[in-house]
């Protein structure tokens, strides 16, 4: 898989280098600032962008200006953000402004998430191929924002409903909690029954619908 | 040894006014440059009034109608370049800095005030008290040269060194005089030009700038230690998860490597904590109401954020409504037993106006913990006031407003 890494600390992108390429990713290029970003998509056409979401000049948000820039250019290109702070405001632009028939994969996740190198090249993968990755952090809390009808799910569910606007597949969950896949997709068609959210067999089109259920109550 | 009585018990080090140097050890104040200062205080004091007088004189002659509007011509025209020299030459006998005069032709009511009567009366006092302190002494000592002495005279040559020295022993009164006038006619002057409102809105001023100083510093450090600790740990952590890769899942080693990582996964989400109580990124990047809306998500009771802005507020009216809603957030969660609040922001004219509202069970008391009244404080170095509502049995309302003008 091609990737193209933007970030400005030498220390963390020499790291996601090294990180990525053990995985069996290919960095295409690796770069420290948002005009450097574009820059390389343009040059590289990488299957996914990793980016940071605070760069260089202003030390703002102008990893995320970037990534939003180049996914409204080509809608197909997967997008993984890190950020240092989990903000609902970035995750709330990053899912607005790339939501379209037929994007490439989104990721929302804390940089903390890097240290679990496995997950991480995981979810660099899920985006890739055209998934979505919610950090954990940013589910907690929207479903800590909602009380009715969220409140009337069971606390496994609760669990499982966190795991699935995370992005988790079937299988994925099944290996969180302990349980089998079987059980998993008994708790997610009661937890849509509850929830007045239609029925999906495919992943990503259910975390969309998780998500947007979630944040429409925020 | 006791000290000389007439010696002041306490003596400012560095005189700023020439009555405070009057107020010295006499042998100081008279080897001080004060007393020649406040002859040249005087002394300047004359050259406006006698030039308003003598530019007064030819319209006085003209003796018709015409006289008086053309004399307030006169005066008003002088009255804005007389009162900046009256402000320049109060440098003199008061080192403490004056603000500078309002631009325009208008100087000001008591700007005005005190040129006229300085212009019609004061300067003539100033003449009086400088004729006689220079000219007195200066007669008596020379009056060994201009005294006609015996036969012709009436004096004799010994009284009139006698009279010579008394001349001598009168130049210190002189000095004295010369500088409590000169003193006096300051203070007048600065309490004129200088009113009181204007010192308390030169110290709301500079608390506004320390408030101000103090955000910088904020950002400051918020961006250190995201440029450094947190990039640090980051790597850390990434490097320990690598590092678990090259070892047998479940060995010993792998053990202790996730607990290192888990250790720096902690120390990354203290950091984050601190980093969002010092300066939160998206207040800066987005503004009051996203900023309010992150706060309110990650609050234990379920809040809801309801900010409308039209657009971006000063930083340090952003940054202080900020901190009050995380206090008062802070305070719900901890004190009100509430089950549910709401943050309310709106522009009222120039005012912002954030309101936090639970349902819970009131009682706050701002005089019982620091935390409200820490709030209060830092609501009043903006120019806002705070006020909580919290009869007992609830519910509590905390509303701050805040002016926005700059």
């Amino acid at each position: 898989m091609r990737v193209v890494i933007a970030e400005d600390s030498v220390l963390l992108r020499e790291g996601l280098v090294g990180l990525l390429e053990r995985f069996g990713h290919e960095v295409v290029a690796a770069v420290g600032d948002a005009a450097a970003l574009i820059a390389a998509v343009a040059e590289q056409d990488p299957d996914v962008v990793v980016a940071d979401v605070r760069m260089p000049p202003g030390f703002s948000d102008e990893g995320l200006r970037a990534v939003l820039e180049l996914r409204a250019a080509r809608p197909s290109l997967a997008v993984l953000v890190l950020s240092q702070y989990v903000e609902q405001t970035y995750a709330a632009e990053l899912l607005d402004q790339t939501r379209c028939p037929g994007g490439g994969g989104v990721g929302y996740l804390l940089k903390d998430r890097i240290g679990d190198v496995t997950q991480f090249a995981g979810a660099v993968t899920t985006v890739a191929g055209g998934g979505t990755v919610i950090d954990a952090e940013v589910v907690r809390q929207l479903l800590r924002g909602r009380r009715d009808p969220v409140a009337r799910l069971s606390p496994r569910e609760r669990e499982v409903l966190a795991l699935v606007a995370e992005g988790r597949s079937n299988a994925a969950i099944a290996r969180a909690l302990f349980v089998t896949e079987a059980a998993v997709a008994k708790h997610i068609a009661s937890i849509l029954a509850k929830l007045d959210l239609p029925p999906d067999a495919d992943d990503h089109r259910r975390v969309l619908a998780v998500l947007a259920y979630l944040r429409a109550g925020v | 040894m006791a000290a000389p009585f007439l010696v002041p018990a306490v003596a400012p080090l560095t005189p700023r006014t020439a009555l405070e140097a009057l107020a010295g050890p006499p042998q100081r104040f008279l080897a001080s440059a004060w007393p020649w200062r406040s002859l040249a205080y005087l002394l300047t004091g004359i050259v406006p009034g006698s030039a308003f007088a003598a530019v007064l004189t030819p319209v006085r002659a003209m003796d018709g109608p015409a006289a008086v509007p053309v004399s307030l011509v006169v005066a008003a025209v002088l009255l804005t370049p007389v009162a900046r020299f009256e402000r320049w030459r109060l440098r003199y006998v008061d080192r403490q800095p004056v603000r500078g005069l309002p631009g325009g032709w208008w100087p000001g009511w008591r700007e005005a005030g005190h040129t006229l009567v300085g212009l019609f009366a004061l300067w003539w006092v100033d003449l009086l008290v400088a004729a006689a302190a220079i000219g007195g002494p200066a007669v008596l000592i020379l009056s060994p040269v201009v005294q006609p002495i015996a036969p012709e005279g009436e004096a004799t040559l010994a009284e009139t060194f006698a009279g010579s020295a008394v001349g001598l022993l009168l130049v210190p009164v002189a000095a004295y005089t010369v500088s409590a006038w000169a003193g006096a006619r300051a203070a007048m002057a600065r309490a004129m030009l200088v009113p009181q409102e204007a010192e308390v809105r030169e110290i709301a001023r500079s608390r506004a700038r320390l408030v101000d100083a103090f955000d910088a510093e904020r950002r400051r450090i918020e961006r250190d230690l995201h440029d450094g600790a947190q990039q640090r740990l980051v790597a850390l952590s990434m490097k320990l998860g690598l590092a678990g890769l090259d070892l047998p899942p479940g060995s010993p080693a792998a053990l202790r490597l996730d607990e290192a990582r888990e250790l720096a996964g902690q120390a990354l989400e203290e950091l984050r904590e601190l980093i969002r109580g010092v300066h939160p990124q998206v207040l800066a990047d987005r503004g009051l109401p996203a900023a309010v809306r992150d706060v309110a998500g990650r609050s234990p009771v379920p809040a809801r954020a309801d900010i409308a802005l039209d657009r971006r507020l000063p930083e340090r009216v952003e940054a202080a409504a900020y901190y009050v809603a995380c206090e008062a957030l802070a305070n719900v969660a901890k004190h009100s037993g509430a089950g549910s609040c709401t943050v309310r922001g709106r522009l009222r004219g120039a005012r912002l106006v954030l309101e936090v509202a639970d349902d819970g069970r009131g009682g706050a008391d701002p005089a019982g913990g620091t935390g409200l009244t820490g709030l209060a404080d830092r609501v009043a170095a903006v120019g806002g006031t705070l006020t909580v509502d919290s009869p007992c049995g609830g519910p509590t309302t905390v509303r701050a407003e805040i002016p926005c003008e700059r």
